[in-house]
């Protein structure tokens, strides 16, 4: 069939110019999201939303500002439920619990679900008690224990070698990529199931941005990461699944090639090749 | 229709030089006119402000021997110093501040971490600045109603708990003002980790804002340290050496208004180098304060 080689012959060109990745194998779903809706007051900001975040892959989440995709990563590690006025109804099922549910342990689904935000966020301690703080929320370690996972996130978020000698000293005087490389590391060392990222790197210069993207590419052998992007790009380079979203409704979900080649709708045409937005 | 009509063309006659020239003129007028009388009124505030400070430290110095950090309060004509006055008051100001800290900075946190836009936030809030600007002698009315007359007399605890209800609102104000400047992404990202929200205050808030809330404690000590009234009505003074919180406790402002109402020259005397000292102490606190302050950012 002659489909097959367009769509590949796409996959390499892309839409404006986007290259996506080729492989197109979505994994079983880590967390299933059914007819989820999402108000400020009365604002109702996601309409009936339904998709599948798949296990150890990217979930990219792309569209417009105050299209939703921010609103339904603070869903998924129940963030909004700091602000009274916020709520969610429907289902986000992640390993048999509802985490929507009024009954769903906070700090139990925190632990499961990480968090890294637009801002790096370190905390006022030194660079070690900044990756022991969330340790110890959760478990209790042995000091020989705590060097070793201190030791462990900083590896894994590719920032030892710059830090090893001074862990303790204030993580405030790390560079802006160093410590969103730092918060990542905080996140990882709680040993989360699933990562989200809210625009990581819109913050960060060219050099930091394609560190971060490396490291989320290494780190989704581990762990289920849904990452909120403005850049199309990053979307591309990082996601194996593209979700779009716009004006609180989920457009169009599909594996990153066939987004980013063969959209089905033209609002999601229209957004990647940078029409509007 | 007409916008597109008129587009590209500025509406109204042509510009006149002559006009701009003369608006010109006028504004550097306005301008001069302004700029003197900001500067004369400043140069006034400075006046009095340099003509105190010059008299309290000539006179205060003039004043100013041993003696005054060696013998207590004496009278008239017989080589009396500060002594008791000074410790009177270093005792009531730190009491006084560590009574009224903590419950100062728990209520400044109750406002910025808890009731944020509650009712009963907006209540507390409203309550605690009129506090911080009542007149402090009404506070030492209320103190001499629920704690000297009950007790039977003055004491140096009611001079504390005077001070104390002093010191609470300025905290209150300070540490409020410096947990609402730590951007909600912090909280989020300790919540985030799963953390329990009293964590998330305790490790990561208050250290956040440590430095302006030790900023806020020293302004508040600096403000008891000069209080007069709130201590006429409750640790009233004692010209003889003690530090007995049960009994009347004497104190430097106290002591300079007793003196210095005094037809005696040596006590006059005592009074401004007492002064001095009291202006001193406050100097180096707002130094202090305000070094704390600019390190932080």
């Amino acid at each position: 069939m002659s489909t097959t080689t367009d769509t590949q012959a796409a996959a390499t060109q892309g839409f404006g110019g986007v290259q996506a990745r080729s492989e197109a194998v979505l994994n079983a779903p880590r967390i299933a999201i059914r007819n989820l809706d999402f108000f400020y007051g009365d604002n109702r900001a996601l309409k009936a939303i339904d998709f599948d975040i798949p296990d150890r892959q990217v979930t990219g989440m792309i569209g417009p500002s105050g299209c939703g995709k921010s609103t339904l990563l603070r869903v998924l590690n129940r963030m909004y439920s700091l602000y009274p006025g916020q709520r969610a109804t429907g289902e986000a099922m992640l390993d048999g619990m509802n985490i929507v549910a009024p009954d769903c342990d906070l700090n139990a689904l925190r632990a499961k679900v990480g968090m890294v935000f637009q801002k790096p966020t370190p905390f006022p301690m030194t660079i070690y008690e900044n990756i022991a703080f969330g340790v110890r929320l959760h478990e209790k370690l042995s000091k020989a224990q705590m060097d070793e996972r201190v030791e462990w996130a900083l590896t894994r978020a590719a920032i030892w070698e710059e830090v090893k000698d001074r862990l303790d000293t204030s993580a405030l005087g790390l560079s802006g990529g160093q410590q969103q490389r730092l918060c990542i590391a905080r996140t990882i060392a709680v040993r989360p199931e699933v990562i989200l990222f809210d625009e990581p790197t819109s913050a960060l210069d060219p050099i930091s941005t394609l560190k971060i993207e490396e490291l989320i590419d290494e780190l989704k052998r581990d762990f289920t990461i849904v990452i909120v992007t403005h850049n199309m790009q990053q979307a591309a380079r990082c996601a194996d699944q593209v979700a779009f979203f716009y004006l609180g409704e989920l457009i169009e979900v599909a594996p990153a090639a066939q987004m980013f080649t063969a959209p089905k709708h033209a609002k999601t045409q229209e957004y990647i090749t940078g029409r509007f937005g | 229709m007409s916008l597109s009509l008129t587009a590209g063309a500025v509406p109204g006659p042509r510009k006149d030089p002559s006009v701009a020239a003369a608006l010109g003129r006028r504004r550097k007028r306005v301008n001069l006119i302004v700029k003197v009388l900001c500067v004369a009124a400043t140069l006034i505030g400075l006046a009095f402000l340099a003509s105190i400070l010059v008299t309290l430290t000539y006179r205060g110095f003039e004043a100013m021997s041993l003696r005054v950090f060696t013998h207590v309060t004496a009278a008239p004509g017989s080589d009396g110093g500060l002594l008791n006055a000074i410790v009177g008051s270093l005792i009531q100001a730190t009491l006084g501040t560590m009574i009224g800290t903590p419950i100062g900075m728990l209520v400044g946190t109750y406002l910025a971490e808890y009731a944020r836009g509650s009712k009963l936030g907006n209540l507390v809030r409203f309550v605690s600045d009129i506090l911080l600007s009542a007149p402090s002698i009404l506070i030492g009315l209320f103190v001499y109603t629920i704690i000297v007359l009950p007790m039977g007399g003055f004491s140096g605890w009611a001079g504390v708990v005077a001070l104390a209800i002093i010191v609470i609102p300025v905290v209150v104000r300070t540490t409020e003002d410096m947990l609402t400047l730590i951007p909600n992404t912090l909280r989020e990202a300790v919540m985030g980790l799963g953390a329990p929200k009293w964590k998330m205050i305790v490790f990561v808030c208050w250290k956040s804002a440590r430095a302006g809330i030790i900023t806020g404690v020293l302004l508040a000590v600096a403000r008891v340290a000069g209080e007069t009234a709130p201590l006429l009505f409750t640790s009233l003074g004692n010209n003889t050496w003690s530090t007995d919180l049960m009994k009347p406790m004497s104190s430097l402002p106290v002591t300079i208004y007793a003196f210095a109402a005094s037809p005696f020259e040596d006590w006059i005397a005592l009074a401004w180098a007492g002064a001095l000292l009291i202006t001193l102490g406050v100097l180096g606190l707002n130094i202090l304060a305000r070094t704390l302050l600019r390190n932080r950012t």
